[in-house]
């Protein structure tokens, strides 16, 4: 099988080569039909419970997707007239945003008073032109003591204020609406600071979160694939010197890359934030096989042998490994569909199809690009073979020392890891380079967190909101929630009656409290109703039926953890104060702070199964049960390291990172098979000691194993780069682990075989005490 | 000639303020213009003469989650020769608003006159007249959209002939004149043969489709009067939908100026 692969091959080289490039094409024509999906959405599935709540609560009321202009006068006063005015020409305008529903601002919030005995509504700034500073300072208090304002709209200083754009997406063409509502609003942004040079503007809201989700990729895409070319390039170059072999690699890559993206553009996939990072991480794995089948190549073309003998020794030495690590990366990546978060299921199985597509390229298109091209052998020095002898020779005569550091050091990490904590903050998906990220920095500071919890309070009954129990329960709920330290603002209909039923005493102050009577709420509640203009009307509080109210609680920026702490605490209010009513909480921060949970349960067993999968075919691939054991070891010490380090160096996991450990399996496996078969292949075919295989596995593997992991964790370093911080700290873990992984395999796993593979080697074989005495040592230092 | 003809029509029919205005405001108009605007005078002219009516009205809310929200209302309304019609909604239910009256002066240009009787309250209270725009109880229909139709509160588009619900329709498209409006236009159809409206379509102020009402179950009342039985009103932004449902039509009842005052709110029953 492994001699008629290349048989066929160096005979056909040209139609092997037609055939591949003519199949990668038909494929790659697929990737037209690839979407940018820009919708925090996209991260939840269908099924999931927080989602489902959060949508049947936005067809009850109203949908909240929005876009907010953060609008700083750089004299630090909204309240002047030209400030208020350049505000009312923003609302005016914001109204003409593609599909918006509702627009908020201080101009426009519905001002009620008592005039004689009349109730006025009308925006609280109507007319901008002979604006006294008395005026001024009256329309000032007033909207810094408004309870609805303070926080969401304008700073309690009134240095900052905020024009909110509701928007309504149809979801007819969820590819092309969200970026139309961004180009619309950020030419409104460019108009108004041309016209407004006075002032500085910020946009924020879920709608630029997720125009900012298919930017950072498509930012991606044109920086850190084509940088990982170039590492790449750099890196076979130099450390292969073959310029035939690097366009070789680059040839194979791109046709992996270009055919798993076209495939799953016929498959019907989109892409996401996660699942547009696999071209980097196909990318990155694709080139290991080609370096393996080169290095082997050229090591027997340096022995003399001819190009095509050495092309198919090298094939015929190389296909079993290289599709067995393919198989274990492949592994690795497919448990991320234990994920809860379908993006991550999508850049799964798009990194397990590219890595099966790099194998196959690797030992067809490959070897038949090689036969057909030049290819010259230069003399390599000899100086790192000896870097490998001398490593070799250095855990051999320390092994003794060795194994109790390094178990010393990866217990100490593991130690570490509860430091990490489980944290989805969508704002910190994105680095400050990111403007969403650097508005909702300054929202934070100036205004209010971007945490948001939604709590729809239901009677079950029709006109249910306006017994005065009900309002009182909600109320006292409100009052509850803002004594908290970490509450910036509560937006309730019950501050809204309570000024009603002032207005209607006349603004008497004494008043501001709830209407006593059902029939009393009721009717402030249709006055005030039947006088609100288009645009600013109740629904987004209370549902048709006047059965439910809808709360919605904004909170500073906080972890996962203390977010769902917040949550149980509202739960236990009203399971304590108010159980006759049904309450739903749900909100997109919600949805983000229960998915790591979540996500780190279903990914948990997903990484076993692939380990325990892993491991079979390691014992298979291995001819040993024992050393399928023992290879567990170093499998998983470099995650668990990685981790620890993480605990250390950040501490916040999030989605991106519960897939880490999956992932980064596959990979270091590989490590462990090569050092593994070459060592089982010494102690068994060439009845070398322990110690010797060991030096055996170093000179033989040493090489590649450091050359594939140099190449494997620059390219998870260049993905480290992306500004999609999910991205970037998967890319950044994921390379410290395969890092990690090398040291374990080299530091570690040796002293290991030589102190475990002891009894056997005392029963097949009689040694000197001269390796027997040390082994004792160690086992006593250990 | 063709403005002659104009100032006949507009003579026989409408007030003297309308006629001026319309006059005033024919003479620049295109072709369509005035089709649209003629049409629309036709539509009119054919139901004027009916004095007042009352009727009960049954406001079925729906939102996208499936719920629903039922209203009961009883009308009256005063034709008014010389100005806007006059109204009186009477709600029954939700219960906790059964009493509350609303009293409406219409106005061709100017904004309307509203007060609003709260029974918990025993006052009655001015509403403020910018609301046009903003919802009826919560419905998915615009004070706007219920108050009576008068020539003067938009200019007009003929559009053509479509056909509709079996009917051969005009298709009018309509332009607000208050800046009030919530509505950039309205595209309505009515029928060739009785001038009855079909179906509306109505366009937000960024001009996309905001809203469509359609009329079914119409019934001609002292061989003259059309009045649909049933209008509903999908709104295409939000998924929320209101039915209107009619009954108990009655015209020329004896009704007079003095059933439509802020006295006559407190005991509207």
């Amino acid at each position: 099988m492994r001699d008629k692969l290349y048989n066929f091959v160096g005979k056909n080289p040209f139609w092997v080569i037609l055939v591949c490039i003519t199949f990668a094409m038909v494929a790659g024509m697929g990737a037209q039909k690839l979407e940018f999906k820009s919708d925090y959405r996209v991260f939840f599935s269908e099924e999931n419970p927080q989602l489902t709540a959060f949508e049947s609560m936005q067809k009850v009321y109203a949908k909240s997707d929005n876009v907010s202009f953060v609008v700083v006068p750089k004299d630090g006063n909204v309240f002047t007239a030209e400030h208020l005015a350049a505000l009312k020409k923003l609302t005016k305008e914001s109204w003409q945003v593609p599909y918006s529903t509702r627009v908020d601002s201080v101009t426009n919030f519905q001002y009620t008073y008592a005039e004689e005995d009349d109730m006025i509504v009308e925006d609280l700034v109507m007319s901008t032109r002979n604006l006294t500073s008395d005026k001024l300072d009256k329309i000032k208090q007033i909207a810094i003591s408004e309870p609805l304002l303070v926080n969401k709209i304008i700073s309690k200083t009134g240095h900052v204020s905020v024009v909110n754009v509701t928007v309504q997406l149809p979801g007819v063409d969820p590819m092309a609406e969200t970026p139309e509502v961004a180009a619309s609003v950020r030419a409104i942004k460019a108009q108004f600071l041309a016209e407004h040079p006075e002032v500085e503007v910020y946009l924020s809201g879920m709608i630029m979160m997720n125009t900012s989700f298919g930017e950072a990729s498509i930012n991606d895409g044109t920086t850190l694939i084509p940088l990982m070319f170039l590492v790449v390039v750099i890196t076979i170059g130099l450390l292969l010197r073959t310029i035939t072999g690097t366009i070789a690699t680059v040839l194979v890559i791109i046709m992996s890359i270009v055919t798993t993206m076209g495939l799953a553009g016929w498959l019907g996939f989109y892409l996401t934030g996660p699942s547009s990072s696999a071209p980097t991480m196909i990318l990155t794995l694709a080139v290991a096989d080609c370096i393996h089948i080169l290095t082997s190549m050229f090591y027997e073309m340096r022995q003399g042998a001819d190009k095509r003998t050495a092309i198919a020794r090298s094939i015929k030495i190389n296909l079993q490994p290289i599709f067995l690590t393919s198989i274990t990366t492949a592994i690795g990546f497919l448990s991320m569909n234990f994920s809860d978060s379908p993006p991550f299921r999508d850049l799964g199985n798009l990194v397990a199809i590219g890595v099966m597509l790099a194998f196959v390229f690797s030992v067809t298109i490959f070897p038949a690009l090689l036969t057909v091209l030049p290819v010259r052998v230069k003399m390599q020095s000899e100086g790192k073979k000896d870097i490998m002898a001398k490593l070799a020779d250095f855990v051999i005569a320390k092994r003794k020392a060795l194994l109790p550091l390094t178990s010393v050091l990866i217990i100490a990490s593991i130690m570490l890891i509860p430091n990490n904590e489980l944290n989805d903050d969508f704002v910190k998906y994105f680095d400050e380079t990111v403007p969403y990220r650097a508005a909702t920095d300054f929202m934070q500071d100036n205004l209010s967190g971007m945490m948001v919890v939604e709590i729809s309070v239901k009677t079950g009954k029709s006109s249910g909101i306006n017994n005065p129990q009900y309002l009182h329960s909600v109320s006292d709920f409100t009052d509850w929630l803002r004594d908290r330290p970490e509450t910036d603002h509560v937006n309730t209909i019950t501050d809204t009656l309570k000024r009603l039923n002032k207005n209607m005493h006349g603004d008497d102050p004494s008043w501001y409290k709830l209407p006593d009577s059902q029939e009393m709420s009721a009717q402030y509640l249709l006055l005030y109703e039947m006088s609100l203009p288009y645009g600013l009307d109740l629904n987004n509080q209370l549902d048709v039926d006047k059965s439910s109210s809808r709360i919605v609680a904004t909170f500073k920026n906080m972890t996962s953890n203390e977010l769902i702490n917040v949550e149980e605490d509202m739960i236990a209010w009203f399971a304590q104060h108010a159980p006759q009513y049904e309450v739903d909480f749900s909100s997109p921060s919600l949805m983000f702070a229960h998915i790591g949970q979540r996500n780190i349960i279903s990914m948990l067993i997903g990484t076993t199964l692939a380990l325990i999968l892993i491991s079979i075919l390691l014992g298979v691939a291995l001819k040993s049960w024992r050393f399928g054991l023992i290879s567990l070891l170093p499998n998983l010490a470099p995650a668990a390291i990685g981790f620890g380090i993480w605990g250390l160096y950040s501490g916040q996991v999030g989605l991106g990172l519960s897939v880490v450990i999956g992932m980064t399996l596959g990979i270091v496996v590989d490590d462990t098979v090569h050092f593994l078969s070459k060592y089982l292949h010494a102690r068994r075919d060439k009845n070398a000691t322990p110690q010797e295989a060991v030096h055996y596995a170093f000179d033989n593997v040493g090489r590649a194993l450091w050359i594939t992991t140099f190449v494997l964790v620059a390219g998870f370093t260049v993905l480290a780069q992306s500004s999609f911080k999910m991205n970037a700290d998967m890319g950044f873990l994921t390379a410290l682990t395969i890092f990690i992984a090398l040291i374990v395999d080299f530091l570690f796993l040796p002293p290991l075989l030589m102190l475990l593979d002891k009894d056997k080697k005392k029963a097949t074989q009689s040694t000197g005490a001269i390796v027997e005495a040390p082994i004792k040592k160690a086992i006593e230092a250990a | 000639m063709l403005t002659k003809k104009i100032l006949l029509s507009a003579a026989l029919s409408i007030s003297a303020l309308s006629l001026t205005l319309v006059s005033n405001s024919s003479f620049a108009l295109s072709a369509e213009e005035k089709k649209g605007l003629d049409i629309s005078m036709e539509a009119k002219k054919r139901d004027l003469g009916w004095q007042d009516s009352t009727a009960d009205m049954v406001m079925l809310l729906r939102n996208k989650q499936g719920q629903e929200s039922i209203r009961e209302i009883k009308m009256k309304s005063l034709e008014v020769l010389d100005d806007g019609d006059k109204s009186l909604t009477i709600f029954n239910k939700p219960r906790d608003v059964k009493g509350t009256a609303f009293l409406s002066f219409s106005h061709p240009v100017d904004a309307d006159d509203q007060w609003l009787y709260l029974p918990a309250l025993k006052r009655v209270k001015r509403i403020s007249s910018r609301n046009k725009s903003g919802p009826f109880m919560g419905s998915e229909f615009a004070f706007e959209d219920l108050s009576s139709f008068e020539v003067e509160k938009y200019s007009y588009k003929y559009l053509g002939v479509e056909e509709l619900n079996g009917l051969t329709n005009f298709k009018v498209e309509q332009y607000p004149v208050d800046e009030n409006s919530g509505y950039t236009r309205r595209i309505v159809w009515l029928d060739t043969l009785e001038y009855r409206i079909h179906k509306i379509d109505f366009y937000d102020r960024k001009n996309s489709l905001l809203k469509t009402l359609t009329f079914s179950d119409y019934k001609q009342y002292l061989a003259k009067h059309w009045r649909a039985d049933n209008q509903e009103m999908i709104n295409h932004q939000n998924g929320k939908s209101t039915e209107l449902k009619w009954t108990n039509y009655d015209f020329k009842t004896g009704l007079t100026d003095s059933d439509f005052n802020r006295n006559s709110l407190k005991r509207a029953r």
